[in-house]
Formats: C-alpha cells, structure tokens, sequence
C-alpha cells in the first residue's frame, strides 16, 4: 500500500507543560466532574491552592488517559485504576532501576 | 479471510460454561492490556481476546459460531456457508458508537461491524478517540533533537466501510533535550469524530534505543568510566564519551571506586531545564603476570598497606 507522507507542527509534552482544569478536560475528553473525582482519589495532583489556579503537567494528563483506558477496558473502578497506576509507576521505577 | 479459533485464544474447552467465559476474558485483558503489559504485541493480542469475548459471551453468537464446527484451524482460509446465520436472531451489534471497531475481517464478516465493549463511565463523546504509539529515538537524536520518519499503524475505515490498518508515515521534529516518557502531540491526527466533529489527537511517546555505554535517568545520562589505579590515586585528565563528544575530564587524586563525577550542562538539556552527565569511575586493575609486575604488587602491599576489611570488623 502507498504510504502517505505529512509532516505537522507538533506541542510537546514536557516539564514546562501546564494546563488549567479546563485545558485538561477538553484534552483527556473528559468532564471536569469525573476529573474532581481521580483529584479525589488521588490518581492526579495539581499543582495550586484552588481550583481556578488548579495546573496539571504531562504526568496528570498520561494518569487521566491511562486510567479511562482501564476503567473502559478492564471494568475497574476509580480506586482500582488508582492502585493500578500506582503499581505500574512502581514497577516502571524498578524495571529502569534493574536495566 | 482466515478462520479465528476464539476457544484457543481464551484458552478454554468448547463445552466451558459462560462463566468460565468470563473468568478468561478477564485474566487474559488484564494480562494483555496494552497500558499494562510491555509485551510488543499486547495490543494485538488484547484486541483479538476481546473480539473471542465479543462471541463467546452471547450466547446467540457463540450458538452462530459454534455451528462451523471445531475441524478448522486458526489462520486457515475460511468461507462461511450461505445462508450460515439463518434462523439465529442477533441484538447489540451496530448499536452505534464513537469508537469504531478493531475486530478482525473474520468477525466482521460474520457478525457486521459490532461495537467494542466500552464501560460504564465512557461519557457520550463526539470527539474523535486519540491514538497513542511509542516511538524510538537514539540518545544522541534526543541530545541534539531530530526531524525524523516513523512508519504508524493505524486503524481507518476504506470507502467500503471496512476497517483496514494504514502505514502511515509522519515526520516530527523532535526537539532537543527530551526526556523518557515526554509525549509529542498532534492535534487532529487521531481517529475521525462522529459526523463531521474534530478528530482526535494522536500521542507519541518518547522511548530511547539501548545504548551500550549512557544510560538515561530522567535528564541525567550515565556513564561508566574505567580509570587506572594510578589515575584514581594520583589524579589525571582523561578522555571521556558524552553524547555530544569526547571531553576531557579531571580524575581527582584520591578517588576510590564508583566516585560519581559530574559534568554539569551535559545530559539532556532542553531550553528550559538541563541535566547533567553523571560519570561513575570504575578502577580496573592490571593483572600481574611477570615476576616484574608481581614485584610492584609486593612493593605496593609493603610500602602501603591497608585493611579494606576494616569496617567489617564485629561480625
């Protein structure tokens, strides 16, 4: 099959990454009531004492997309998905520690 | 198309009750799930479970599949007799849904295009599913940052309404100095929305090659440098591999093994934040073959000797 070739402008997603609660919503798909939940339970933190001055960075915003993957896929609740992010971080830490 | 065995696939008996069904299922997508597994084919392997659980869960389509039989083999070419699906009433295929489905050209065939199994929290969405893959660069490619082509697989729907994987090529430019696990985003390169809505955004991951001598922590890069004894005890100034090149650094004297020397500004640095090149010294000691070379061993145990034992000393 003929390949197609594109080229685009692309954002990354670094350290400097930032986005308000609205941002994070629209990006992940996801309401902004179901991301006061995983804030809740813990899957994600912002950064900033309120939720108008609420900031999340790249690793909220891979929680927040792996954690509707779990739920979606593997029928786990919020604290489910919490615990299983948890432990694949852990185990992220230890594989690149023993490699 | 190719026959699927969907019982080989769940690992289970063509007679296993519906609850075995499910226990299967369940194990085998939480074994295979694409965020959990780093199998290189998890992906693969999740897609094709589900679509075995697809059929094996309802009883009118594992009736429907059953009905060919257990002679075929799996990736042997299949046909289904006409008129296979008379008299077997199917519900919830073709529900309608944002996610188009990732099931083989033998389950559509058979069932239509059906729709994937989504969960009870999935929020009705016009918005097109955004698509994520790991792309891999080098160390020295993130160092200096790199236009480069990645081939991607990607799922579309062709004139006929079929699904089809698409190579797609894409030229992104990196930047330099990025780290592990920082993502590139492409707003739009996703899948299609429903009716018309924007698409969804493809993600690509940044994973490094291995590379035999610098390792990446985060913005760090670590190196281990083999040294002399007489470099560690004296002090020197060696040659040593960065990624941008080979630099000159100062060995001080006195130092023992895995002393950590740092040079500053040479990990991977991007506009806004630098890491540094951690170098761990590794004191290799020559192997004394002669009586000459022997000879300086003894002198050595004699003009200074010490007790590198002291500190297990009490046990």
């Amino acid at each position: 099959m003929k390949n197609q070739i594109s080229i685009h402008t692309s954002i990354l997603l670094d350290e400097n990454t930032s986005y308000t609660l609205q941002e994070l919503s629209d990006l992940c798909n996801q309401s902004t009531e179901l991301i006061q939940e995983m804030i809740d339970e813990g899957i994600i933190v912002p950064t900033g004492s309120s939720p108008s001055l609420w900031r999340f960075g790249l690793r909220e915003i891979h929680r927040v997309q792996t954690a509707q993957r779990l739920i979606r896929d593997l029928q786990v609740n919020l604290a489910g998905a919490a615990l299983a992010l948890d432990l694949l971080e852990e185990l992220e830490e230890l594989r690149r520690k023993v490699s | 198309m190719e026959y699927r065995d969907y019982y080989k696939i769940l690992g289970i008996a063509r007679d296993a009750p519906q609850d075995e069904i499910k226990r299967a299922y369940r194990k085998l997508a939480r074994k295979f799930h694409p965020d959990v597994s780093k199998d290189h084919d998890a992906e693969e392997k999740f897609k094709e479970v589900g679509e075995a659980y697809e059929v094996l869960s309802d009883p009118e389509k594992r009736a429907a599949y059953d009905k060919f039989g257990s002679n075929w083999q799996s990736g042997q070419d299949f046909q289904p007799p006409p008129n296979w699906d008379a008299g077997f009433e199917f519900s919830g295929a073709g529900t309608g849904g944002a996610k188009p489905t990732d099931f083989s050209d033998f389950f559509s065939q058979l069932f239509g295009s059906g729709q994937f199994r989504q969960g009870r929290t999935e929020t009705f969405s016009s918005k097109g599913e955004d698509q994520h893959a790991r792309i891999i660069i080098t160390l020295v490619e993130a160092w200096h940052g790199v236009k480069k082509t990645f081939t991607l697989t990607k799922p579309e729907i062709n004139d006929q309404g079929q699904l089809i994987n698409r190579h797609h090529s894409i030229t992104v430019t990196i930047p330099k100095g990025v780290t592990e696990g920082q993502k590139i985003r492409l707003q739009g390169q996703g899948m299609p929305g429903l009716g018309g809505s924007a698409h969804g955004d493809l993600y690509l991951e940044i994973s490094f090659e291995k590379n035999s001598l610098f390792r990446a922590d985060k913005r760090n890069i670590h190196l281990t440098l083999p040294v002399t004894p007489w470099e560690a005890a004296l002090g020197a100034t060696v040659e040593c591999p960065t990624l941008s090149g080979t630099v000159k650094l100062n060995i001080p004297a006195g130092s023992q093994s895995d002393r950590k020397l740092r040079l500053k500004g040479r990990g991977l640095c991007s506009a806004s934040h630098s890491g540094d090149q951690i170098v761990t010294l590794q004191i290799v000691i020559p192997e004394a073959k002669t009586d000459k070379e022997k000879e300086v061993y003894r002198n050595m145990a004699e003009t200074m000797p010490i007790n590198p034992r002291q500190s297990l000393k009490g046990y």
